[in-house]
């Protein structure tokens, strides 16, 4: 199994904070890799004003490539944060030149066009230098979206925190989601390492989707560029939830409608049984076979947590207004937030998805039962 | 042969036809019961001559002949009254004393069979034992890293969607503006497919009947049956139970006048509405209800006269292209219904379905694919249609669901395989492995026949006179002295006990394999076989 940990706090959390917790959580997971997201950035990236980031791991050559690439297409760095690395990576961990997170001046041309349209190229953009990586396996990213910085490598958490120094200031984030990983299935790929983004969205998995195949090829039939990789079966939670918001307009309340909707009895007594039908109808390729735990951020930096429907997966929310966070483990939300109401605790089961929204004062749960909000 | 026996080309001997009848004299009290059933006349009361030879003790007397006659049966070997092997004469014998066998060599009557150079037709269905998908293997099984479900105790939804479904934003669109959404049915994947009544005797028909609504409204299975082209009795078209029908139009449009007739005093909507174009068991061959089977009720139903064969044209007459014969037919149909009801058109598996489904893409009210496959069933065919011609489901629907995947539509039209599904006894994990193929349902005519009805058709070419409505276990007989023997309350419950155990052995299937929330339409990578071509065909593992 994984272990995951999502934190969302008013102040700027230094990366130790997931990674402690992921330590503590050690038990549930191999220590075969970690993945880091952060969102809502404090430290100097603050302040960059939609610039987007790139993360990623690159090789001496790869930036070179990178370098000329960017400068054809017209950025410009406009902060960048280097990570000296001992010259010998701890055990377990392998040896890479340039762990990249580099903020960029969006290209003159660019000015003037759409939000939707920047969002697209920026998107292309990161494909195509996910491709250009490909051959030679010299450049590997991760993201280049702005507030939005990403880390992943192979090795236990701890070792791999201590030895990328991500106590360090500028690695501070007020939304952060981390997974230590259990290597199960697939070959060890940083592109099988969650969490997995897109487009502003990041989710992370614990568990196995037997759904995979015919939802994998659903997504790829979309046309849309973005739907690509699934190196792990959990890539498909965070397409669909893009598609969900891009291309449905839809909320995170509808997404366990979607991935694992009501079965007839249930579906018959909802009040909006009317439109959860012709949901479950035309979504149904979407529908996902568990056991998973699902845990993500929204473009608005609204955090979640679903489970499937069997329920075989842990996870729990709590904290307090201004601080939650979501974990895969008990002990590891006692690690990050030891003083809070433990009363309030909240695991979500079959029907919940616990949602805390970007002002962090509370957590809302919604049951699948319960009436829609309004549809737009 | 007698004395005065003439020896035709055509003269054959019990060793020349392909069952031979063994009957043991010392055990037969001559009951007559055996020749009195045979469907075909196969048998017949004999009278053989016996002569015994007296050698009595000593020398004073010489041995001298006695004569004597005894009773007994004859097999016939005109070839009008071959054996066809149903092994009626052995159910009804008190003394276990008469049993038919196969040949042990390629019978002679095959090149007999045409007198009057008529070829030979039959029912049933092709003549070929196995096929691939018995050798499929479900090979991805869940442990400790995604565990396995409980088959008995979690919950499982298997139900698929039939009528066309639209791509979600498309869906959510029409939602919006209040536009119209083609209807969708959620019904189990398991559905009889079309036997008309007619095909069918009125017993048989109605225990198919009885059994559904059983299921559906006492054990909330919504398993669906097609009519097939016959019509539908009156009083079932004016009663609730219609939505648990499909309602079959085809090129005869047989019975089409009593069903348009009684719309406007219809309380429920059928399920769906299926136009054939083509069966498996006869590509490109229309229906036939042969004149034997004609007697008053099917001729009213149908609105024909009584005791004239009844061909179907092989093609619907009216139609010259696909974008006529299926776009305006389908459009016609839903018409009729009020766009309520979901139309989808049959096919016979064939080399030309990929050209068929691409342009059902397009047409936006086409509500799913129906293709049966080389070796669906029939009641009535030229033996060469069904022997020789036609396309195997397992790679048709296969190459059809990939289509659908390559252009994004995959489940969108749902695709229903029939043909051969259960042909060796393998019901669940033959359905199981067409859904992981792509199927969204499939279809079945002649297991539920074996399985609720007790017919002994078989693939080694067994009996199979549904043509000439002689079926001896009243399945598929219009004479109501055949017709009785079959109870339609047995055949129900047999139908029940049909889809319970299906319903149990596919949960068996797909709880290992970690799927219960949906269907597993298209899980390619739960499946595996030890072919490699058949592998590298079907797009799936090779596994050994």
């Amino acid at each position: 199994m994984c272990r995951l940990f999502a934190v969302t706090s008013d102040e700027p959390q230094s990366a130790m904070m997931a990674i402690q917790a992921l330590d503590v959580m050690r038990e549930g997971h191999d220590g075969s890799g970690v993945g880091l997201f952060f969102s809502d950035l404090g430290g100097p990236f603050e302040d960059l004003d939609g610039a987007p980031i790139l993360s990623g791991i690159f090789s001496n050559e790869g930036l070179k490539k990178l370098d000329r690439f960017m400068m054809d297409v017209g950025f410009m760095t406009k902060y960048k944060t280097s990570i000296k690395i001992p010259k010998r990576p701890p055990p377990g961990v392998p040896k890479r030149d340039i762990y990249l997170v580099r903020a960029y001046e969006l290209p003159e041309d660019w000015e003037g066009l759409s939000d939707a349209e920047i969002k697209h190229r920026l998107l292309m953009i990161r494909l195509q230098l996910r491709r250009m990586g490909e051959e030679a396996e010299d450049m590997i990213v991760y993201s280049f979206w702005p507030d939005v910085i990403m880390i992943k490598e192979i090795g236990d958490p701890m070792t791999v925190a201590e030895y990328l120094q991500l106590d360090r200031k500028e690695l501070q984030a007020r939304v952060m989601l981390a997974q230590g990983r259990q290597n199960t299935n697939y070959a060890i790929n940083l592109y099988a390492c969650h969490p997995f983004f897109i487009q502003g969205i990041a989710t992370m998995t614990n568990g196995e989707n037997t759904a995979f195949v015919p939802i994998r090829e659903f997504l790829t039939s979309r046309g849309f560029p973005g739907y690509m990789g699934y190196q792990s079966d959990s890539e498909v939670f965070t397409h669909i939830l893009h598609f969900l918001h891009y291309r449905l307009g839809l909320g995170i309340e509808m997404y366990k409608h979607v991935i694992t909707p009501l079965q007839d009895q249930d579906l018959e007594n909802h009040p909006n049984a009317a439109f959860l039908k012709e949901l479950k109808h035309t979504c149904r390729r979407m529908i996902i076979d568990g056991p998973n735990c699902v845990m993500g951020c929204l473009p608005d930096k609204t955090l979640f947590i679903v489970q499937d429907r069997k329920k075989l997966r842990p996870g729990v929310v709590g904290g307090k207004p201004g601080l939650y966070v979501i974990s895969s483990e008990m002990c590891g939300l006692d690690a990050a937030i030891p003083d809070r109401d433990k009363s309030q605790d909240f695991q979500p089961m079959h029907l919940d998805t616990a949602i805390i929204r970007p002002d962090r004062r509370e957590v809302e749960t919604c049951r699948q039962t319960e009436l829609l909000p309004l549809q737009h | 042969m007698s004395a005065n026996g003439i020896i035709t080309p055509s003269t054959l001997s019990p060793k020349d036809l392909p069952w031979q009848i063994l009957w043991e004299k010392d055990k037969c009290s001559l009951c007559g019961r055996c020749t009195a059933v045979c469907p075909v006349h196969a048998i017949e009361l004999g009278v053989h001559r016996q002569r015994l030879v007296q050698t009595p003790m000593g020398l004073d007397r010489e041995p001298s002949n006695v004569y004597k006659i005894f009773y007994g049966i004859r097999q016939k070997t005109d070839p009008a009254y071959a054996c066809v092997g149903c092994g009626m004469c052995t159910m009804v014998c008190p003394n276990e004393c008469i049993m038919v066998h196969r040949n042990d060599e390629v019978d002679k009557l095959k090149y007999h069979i045409d007198r009057g150079g008529q070829p030979r037709r039959r029912g049933g269905r092709r003549n070929v034992v196995g096929g691939i998908l018995d050798q499929i293997k479900f090979t991805r099984i869940s442990m400790l890293t995604d565990p396995a479900l409980d088959a008995g105790r979690h919950e499982f939804e298997l139900r698929t969607l039939l009528g066309r479904i639209l791509p979600p934003e498309e869906n959510l669109r029409l939602q919006r503006e209040q536009g119209w959404i083609p209807p969708v049915r959620e019904i189990y994947p398991l559905m009889i497919g079309s036997m008309s009544f007619g095909a069918l005797s009125p017993n048989m028909w109605e225990g198919l009947q009885m059994g559904v609504a059983y299921l559906n409204e006492e054990l909330g299975m919504p398993v669906r049956m097609c009519t097939g082209e016959g019509g539908c009795p009156p009083r079932l078209l004016r009663s609730r139970f219609l939505k648990y029908t499909i309602l079959q139009i085809a090129s005869g449009y047989f019975g089409w006048d009593e069903i348009i007739h009684a719309i406007p005093e219809m309380k429920e909507d059928p399920c769906a509405v299926e136009i054939k174009y083509g069966q498996g068991a006869k590509p490109g061959d229309g229906g036939l209800l042969m004149w034997y089977k004609v007697n008053n009720l099917i001729a009213a139903i149908r609105g024909v006269p009584a005791g004239v064969s009844l061909p179907s044209p092989p093609t619907h007459q009216t139609k010259y292209s696909i974008e006529e014969s299926v776009a305006k037919m389908i459009q016609s149909m839903y018409m009729a219904w009020g766009f309520r009801v979901p139309v989808y058109p049959k096919i016979s598996g064939t080399s030309t379905a990929l050209a068929v489904l691409n342009n059902l893409t397009r047409n936006p009210y086409a509500g799913a694919l129906c293709i049966d496959g080389e070796d669906g069933g029939t009641g009535a065919a030229y033996n060469v249609s069904m022997n020789h011609m036609g396309y195997p489901i397992a790679s048709n629907i296969r190459d059809c669901y990939l289509n659908l995947v390559k252009v994004g539509m995959q489940n969108e039209i749902p695709l229903i395989a029939a043909g051969g599904v259960g042909k060796q006894g393998n019901l669940a994990a033959n359905a199981a492995a067409l859904i992981m193929l792509g199927a969204s349902a499939v279809q079945i005519g002649k297991y539920i026949m074996q399985a609720a009805a007790g017919c002994v058709g078989s693939e080694s070419d067994r009996c199979n006179v549904c043509n000439v409505g002689l079926c001896p276990k009243g399945i598929t007989s219009q004479d109501p002295r055949l017709y009785r023997r079959l109870d339609p309350e047995k055949v129900a419950e047999r139908v029940v006990d049909v889809f319970l155990s299906f319903d149990t052995e596919l949960r068996k299937i797909l709880a290992p394999l970690g799927r219960s929330t949906s269907l597993p339409i298209g899980m390619s990578d739960a499946i595996g076989i030890n072919d490699k071509a058949a592998a590298e065909r079907l797009n799936i593992s090779f596994v050994v």
